[in-house]
C-alpha cells in the first residue's frame, strides 16, 4: 500500500538532526520546520501546540485514566492501568508513541523512549494532524469544549474527592459504578448542550445544595403528598399521563440526563457525580463517531509532512525509512483470513481514503468524473481534504467519500448473517453492482445509531409505584446480551431506587419480545 | 508552541486507583494468591506475583448487544475468490477472527480471567492480612530501657541551640507594644520632623519636636528591644519509649530420615514464617537452628541451603535453644517464639527428655510455640493417622495442656498456608 517516493535530487540545506538521539533543541528546530509546511502548505489550522515528553510508566498511567491528564480516583482505572501494564511487561504490547488530548492549548504527550525520527513522526501526527482535526470538525466544535475541559476535570474530581470525605468513598464508588455502566448511553446526539463552564457548574452545585437544605421538612419528607382520587376517569388519567410524558419530555434517549434529572431518590451531590460522568461521555462522544477520519487525517498529515520534510532536505534518508517503517505497520490492513486479522483498520482504511481524495483532486480518472464530478480534478486536494474533515462524521464521510477504486483495492466484500440459515452468503463483492450496496453497509457499520444498542426512556409512573420503563428498540433481531443487561439494570435500579423495567420491543412491530425486570431498592 | 519536560513529575499517578481496584478484588486475588502459592519456588517468596482472577467482580457492565442472534452484515477486505451468492460455512461459535470474517467488533465481550503483576509490597501485604503474631502485647513493655526525646513545650532557660527564636520576638513585640516603646521607625519620623522645622526656623516648632525626640530616645534606652524576659527555649523531655523485642527460633531436622520432599515443605514453611515475621515486626531476631543427632546454630543460608546427614535427637536441638535464651535472650526482656518442623522421627527414649525440656523449660519462657510435623504419607490428611510418630505421640499429650503450644501436619505444599494461616489467624482458637 505504500510506495516510497524517489530520493528529492533538489535537497537543499543540511539536514535538521543526526541519529537517533533526541534532544529539546532538535525538537524545537524540527517542531518550526513542520509547522511551516503544515500552515504553508497544508494549511492547517490549529490550536496551540504543547508538548509534554513523559516516560513509559507516565503513559501507562495516562492510558489507564483514558487518555486525561487528570482524573478522578476510581478502581476501574486501576484495572486498566493493571490490564495494560501487565500487556506491556509480556511485551505483548507496544505503547502508543503519542496521546493527544482535546484541549487548548493541545496537550501532546511523547514518549522519551522514542528516537528523533520518531519524535518527528509524533509531532506531525499528534500536534498538527489530530490538533487540526480537533479544531475544525464540526462534531468538536459542536459538542465539546477544548478550553474549558482540563478546568472541568480539575473541578470533577475535586467535587469527587470532596464526596468521598463527606460521604465515604463506598457510597461514591456505588453511585459511580452505577453511572459508568450507562456512559455511553449518557449522550445528547442531537441537540447542543450548552458549553462548559467553571464557575456555573459551581454555582449550580452549590444552589443545589442550598434549595436542598432550605426545603428540608420533615414533614413533607414523611407524610403522602396527595390522596389519591378513585373515581378519577380511566380516559382522563390517560390524558393525564401523555401529558406527564410531554412535560418529562420522554422518550427520552440520555438515560443519565433523566436520572440526573428526574430520579426520585438520588441526593444532590450524587446528581452531580451523575453529571460529570455524562459530561465525560458526552465529551469523548464526537472522539468515538470521528475515530476512522481522525485517525486517517492524522497520518495523511504526518504522512505528507515527513516526505516534505524529506524532499526538502530536511531529514535524512535514514530518518525518512525508519518513518516509514512504522507508518507501513501501523496503516497495515491484513485480510479477513489473515492471523492477524482483527476488523478494519481505521488507520488503514482512514489514510487510504485520504489518499485517494488527493488522488481524485489532482490525477482523476473517468470512473472518477462519474462518481465525484464535484471534486474530480478540481487541483485543490488540501483544500478539499480540509473541507471533508470539518464537515463529516464516519458515516457520513464513508458514504460520501469511499470510491470504488479503494473497494477494489482492499476487495472489500459484504456478508449477510441471516438467522437460522446455515451458512454466511456474500451478497455484494467489488464491482458495479456492489460498489454502493458495500459504501452503504460500510457507513452503517461507523453510525453509532446503530452500532450501539438504541435504549430509551419510555414511561415513568411518577404517580404510581414510579417504575421506570426503558425499552430497547431491535433493530434485525439483534437483542441484548443477557447477562451484561441484567447487570446494568441492576445498576439503574441502584439509581433510580424504584423498580425499572426494559423491554427489548421489534422496532417494525412494536411487539415486545423480552422484558427485564428489577424491583425497587429498600 | 510549548515543550515541557514530564518526566521528573512524581510517578505511580494511577497508585491510588490501582490500591481501590485491589480492594476490590480482594476475596478473588487472595484465593489465587493461595493458588499461586501452591506453585511457587521457595527463592520467590518474597518477590511479586503474576496472579489471575476471574472478572466477576470486577465487571464493568454496559448495554451490549448480544454476538449471536438476528441478521447481520460484515464488510470484510481482502476477497480472492467469493462471487455474489457464494455460501460460507459459518465460523465456529468462539473463533471470531478468521474464517469468513466475524470479527466485526474485537473490543467487545469479556474476557474470562484478569491478568496482572502484583508488587512485593502488595503481595505481603495481602498474603499476611490477617495474621499476627500471637501474644506480642502482653510481655512487650516490660523492656523500656530506651528513651526518646520528645517537644515538651518552651521554657525560660536552656541551651542556645535551643533557642526559639518565634517565641522570643513575639514576647519582644508584646512588651514593646505594652510598654509603648517607640520604634526606630518612629523616632525617625520625629528627627525629620525636628530637621523640617530646623530648616523651616519655626523654633517652637523644633523644640517641641527635639523634646519628643529626647522623650523617645531616653525611652527606648530604658526598655530594651529584647529583654532576658522575653527569651524562650524549645523545651525537650525524654520519654521512655517502648521496644518491642522479639526473637524467633526455626528448629529444623535435617537428618538422614528427612527425604528431599519433606525438608521443602519445612523449608517452605519457615520461608512463610521468614517472610511474615521480617514484615510485621521491626525489632525481630531470628535464631536458627538445624538438628540430627546434635544440634547447632547456624545462618540463614546454611540452615536452608547445605545437606546434612545422621540420625536424630530432637532434644539436642530443644537444649540448644535454651542455651541460646539462657546466653542472649533473656525472657525478662525478650518475647520468645519458637517453630518446630521434623518428620516425627526421634529415639524412642529420647521423647521424655524433649516433654521436660519443654514442660519444665522451654513452653514458661516462650509466647508460643508451634510444631510442624511434615510427612508424605497420604493419610495424614484426615484428623489423626493410624500411627502417630513418636514425636507426635509426645508432643500431643503435652498440647492440651498448654495453650501457648500447638501443632499441625503439613503433607502437601498445598496445606502449607492453611495450616500456617490457622498457626497465625488472628483469633486464634486457643484449644487447638
Amino acid at each position: 500500500m505504500m510506495n516510497l517516493r524517489p530520493t528529492a535530487l533538489d535537497a537543499a540545506g543540511p539536514a535538521l538532526f543526526q541519529g537517533s538521539e533526541w534532544d529539546f533543541d532538535k525538537l524545537r528546530r524540527v517542531y518550526d520546520a513542520i509547522e511551516e509546511i503544515a500552515v504553508g502548505e497544508l494549511g492547517l489550522d490549529t490550536y496551540p501546540n504543547q508538548i509534554e515528553v513523559i516516560t513509559s510508566e507516565q503513559m501507562l498511567d495516562a492510558y489507564a485514566s483514558i487518555g486525561l491528564p487528570l482524573m478522578y480516583r476510581h478502581w476501574s482505572f486501576g484495572k486498566r492501568f493493571a490490564r495494560e501494564e501487565a500487556l506491556y511487561r509480556h511485551g505483548l504490547m507496544g505503547l502508543a508513541y503519542e496521546i493527544v488530548i482535546n484541549s487548548n492549548p493541545c496537550i501532546s504527550y511523547i514518549m522519551e523512549e522514542n528516537s528523533m525520527p520518531m519524535q518527528t513522526l509524533v509531532v506531525a501526527h499528534a500536534a498538527f494532524g489530530h490538533n487540526h482535526f480537533f479544531k475544525n470538525n464540526y462534531l468538536f466544535r459542536q459538542w465539546t469544549d477544548a478550553g474549558g475541559i482540563l478546568d472541568y476535570l480539575a473541578f470533577a474530581r475535586d467535587f469527587i474527592a470532596h464526596a468521598e470525605e463527606r460521604h465515604g468513598v463506598e457510597a461514591v464508588e456505588r453511585t459511580l459504578d452505577a453511572a459508568h455502566a450507562l456512559m455511553d448511553h449518557g449522550v445528547h446526539r442531537y441537540a447542543k448542550p450548552p458549553k462548559l463552564n467553571l464557575e456555573e457548574e459551581r454555582r449550580r452545585e452549590e444552589e443545589r445544595r442550598l434549595h436542598f437544605e432550605r426545603h428540608y421538612d420533615d414533614i413533607w419528607r414523611t407524610t403522602l403528598f396527595s390522596e389519591e382520587k378513585r373515581d378519577e376517569d380511566e380516559v382522563a388519567a390517560a390524558k393525564k399521563r401523555a401529558e406527564v410524558r410531554r412535560q418529562l419530555r420522554l422518550p427520552e434517549e440520555n438515560l443519565l440526563y433523566f436520572i440526573e434529572k428526574r430520579a426520585p431518590r438520588l441526593e444532590p451531590w450524587q446528581r452531580e457525580l451523575v453529571r460529570i460522568v455524562r459530561h465525560i461521555s458526552q465529551y469523548f462522544y464526537p472522539q468515538k463517531q470521528t475515530r476512522l477520519m481522525n485517525e486517517g487525517c492524522a497520518t495523511f498529515v504526518h504522512y505528507t509532512i515527513v516526505n516534505r520534510l524529506h524532499e526538502k532536505g530536511l531529514i535524512s534518508d535514514g530518518a525518512l525509512l525508519e518513518i516509514l517503517h512504522s507508518h507501513t505497520s501501523v496503516v497495515c490492513q491484513p485480510d479477513f483470513d489473515d492471523a492477524r486479522y482483527s476488523g478494519i483498520n481505521p488507520y488503514a482504511l482512514g489514510f487510504a481514503m485520504m489518499r485517494d481524495i488527493k488522488r481524485i483532486c489532482t490525477e482523476p480518472t473517468d470512473e472518477d468524473r462519474d462518481w465525484f464530478p464535484d471534486i474530480a480534478g478540481n487541483g485543490d486536494p488540501y483544500g478539499t481534504l480540509r473541507h471533508a474533515w470539518a464537515n463529516y462524521r464516519d458515516e457520513s464521510f464513508i458514504l460520501q467519500y469511499l470510491s470504488p477504486r479503494l473497494i477494489r483495492d482492499f476487495r472489500l466484500f459484504k456478508i449477510a448473517d441471516i438467522e437460522g440459515a446455515d451458512t454466511l452468503q456474500v451478497n455484494a463483492i467489488h464491482d458495479d453492482r456492489g460498489y454502493r450496496e458495500i459504501r452503504a453497509a460500510l457507513a452503517r457499520h461507523y453510525d453509532l445509531a446503530r452500532h450501539e444498542p438504541d435504549i430509551q426512556v419510555k414511561d415513568v409512573d411518577l404517580a404510581g409505584d414510579r417504575c421506570l420503563v426503558l425499552s430497547h428498540a431491535v433493530h434485525d433481531g439483534i437483542m441484548l446480551d443477557e447477562s451484561q443487561c441484567e447487570a446494568v439494570i441492576d445498576y439503574i435500579a441502584e439509581l433510580w431506587r424504584y423498580g425499572v423495567r426494559l423491554e427489548e420491543v421489534d422496532a417494525m412491530s412494536d411487539k415486545v419480545i423480552k422484558t427485564y425486570e428489577e424491583p425497587a431498592r429498600r | 508552541m510549548n515543550i515541557i519536560d514530564r518526566r521528573p513529575n512524581p510517578k505511580g499517578k494511577s497508585l491510588a486507583n490501582r490500591q481501590r481496584f485491589i480492594e476490590r478484588a480482594k476475596d478473588e486475588v487472595k484465593r489465587s494468591l493461595v493458588d499461586a502459592l501452591k506453585r511457587r519456588k521457595l527463592g520467590e517468596a518474597e518477590s511479586g506475583e503474576k496472579i489471575s482472577i476471574p472478572t466477576r467482580g470486577i465487571r464493568e457492565p454496559n448495554f451490549q448487544h448480544a454476538r449471536r442472534g438476528g441478521n447481520r452484515e460484515y464488510i470484510v477486505p481482502g476477497n480472492k475468490h467469493f462471487v455474489v451468492g457464494d455460501k460460507i460455512d459459518r465460523p465456529r461459535s468462539g473463533q471470531g477472527d478468521g474464517r469468513g470474517g466475524k470479527a466485526s467488533n474485537t473490543d467487545s465481550g469479556e474476557q474470562d480471567s484478569f491478568e496482572f503483576v502484583l508488587s512485593k509490597e502488595e503481595f505481603l501485604d495481602l498474603f499476611f492480612d490477617d495474621l499476627e503474631l500471637p501474644e506480642l502485647v502482653k510481655t512487650n513493655l516490660k523492656e523500656t530501657e530506651a528513651t526518646q526525646l520528645t517537644r515538651a513545650g518552651f521554657s525560660i532557660d536552656g541551651s542556645p541551640a535551643n533557642f526559639n527564636l518565634r517565641r522570643t520576638m513575639r514576647n519582644s513585640l508584646a512588651r514593646r507594644i505594652s510598654l509603648n516603646r517607640p520604634s526606630p521607625s518612629q523616632i525617625a519620623a520625629i528627627e525629620r520632623q525636628l530637621e523640617f522645622a530646623r530648616a523651616a526656623d519655626d523654633y517652637e516648632a523644633a523644640a517641641q519636636s527635639q523634646h519628643d525626640l529626647e522623650w523617645a530616645q531616653r525611652r527606648a534606652r530604658r526598655f530594651a528591644f529584647i529583654d532576658p524576659l522575653d527569651v524562650r527555649y524549645n523545651r525537650f523531655e525524654r520519654l521512655p519509649k517502648p521496644v518491642t523485642q522479639a526473637v524467633m527460633f526455626c528448629l529444623m531436622d535435617v537428618s538422614g530420615s528427612m527425604t528431599e520432599a519433606m525438608k521443602d515443605l519445612a523449608k517452605r514453611f519457615f520461608l512463610l514464617l521468614h517472610v511474615f515475621l521480617t514484615k510485621r515486626y521491626k525489632h525481630l531476631d531470628i535464631v536458627f537452628i538445624r538438628h540430627t543427632s546434635n544440634a547447632e546454630e547456624v545462618d540463614e543460608d546454611t540452615f536452608f541451603h547445605s545437606r546434612e546427614t545422621g540420625g536424630t535427637i530432637v532434644s539436642t536441638a530443644l537444649e540448644e535453644m535454651l542455651r541460646i535464651v539462657r546466653d542472649r535472650y533473656p525472657p525478662a526482656s525478650w518475647n520468645i517464639y519458637a517453630a518446630q518442623a521434623s518428620d516425627g522421627d526421634n529415639f524412642s527414649e529420647d521423647g521424655e527428655r524433649c516433654a521436660q525440656l519443654l514442660v519444665n523449660d522451654l513452653l514458661p519462657v516462650s509466647q508460643y510455640f508451634a510444631y510442624i510435623e511434615v510427612g508424605a504419607d497420604a493419610t495424614l490428611r484426615h484428623g489423626f493417622p493410624s500411627p502417630p510418630t513418636d514425636l507426635w505421640r509426645t508432643y500431643a499429650e503435652l498440647a492440651p495442656l498448654h495453650a501457648n503450644f500447638a501443632l499441625r501436619r503439613v503433607a502437601e505444599p498445598s496445606q502449607i498456608f492453611p495450616v500456617f494461616h490457622e498457626l497465625f489467624a488472628k483469633r486464634r482458637d486457643r484449644a487447638a
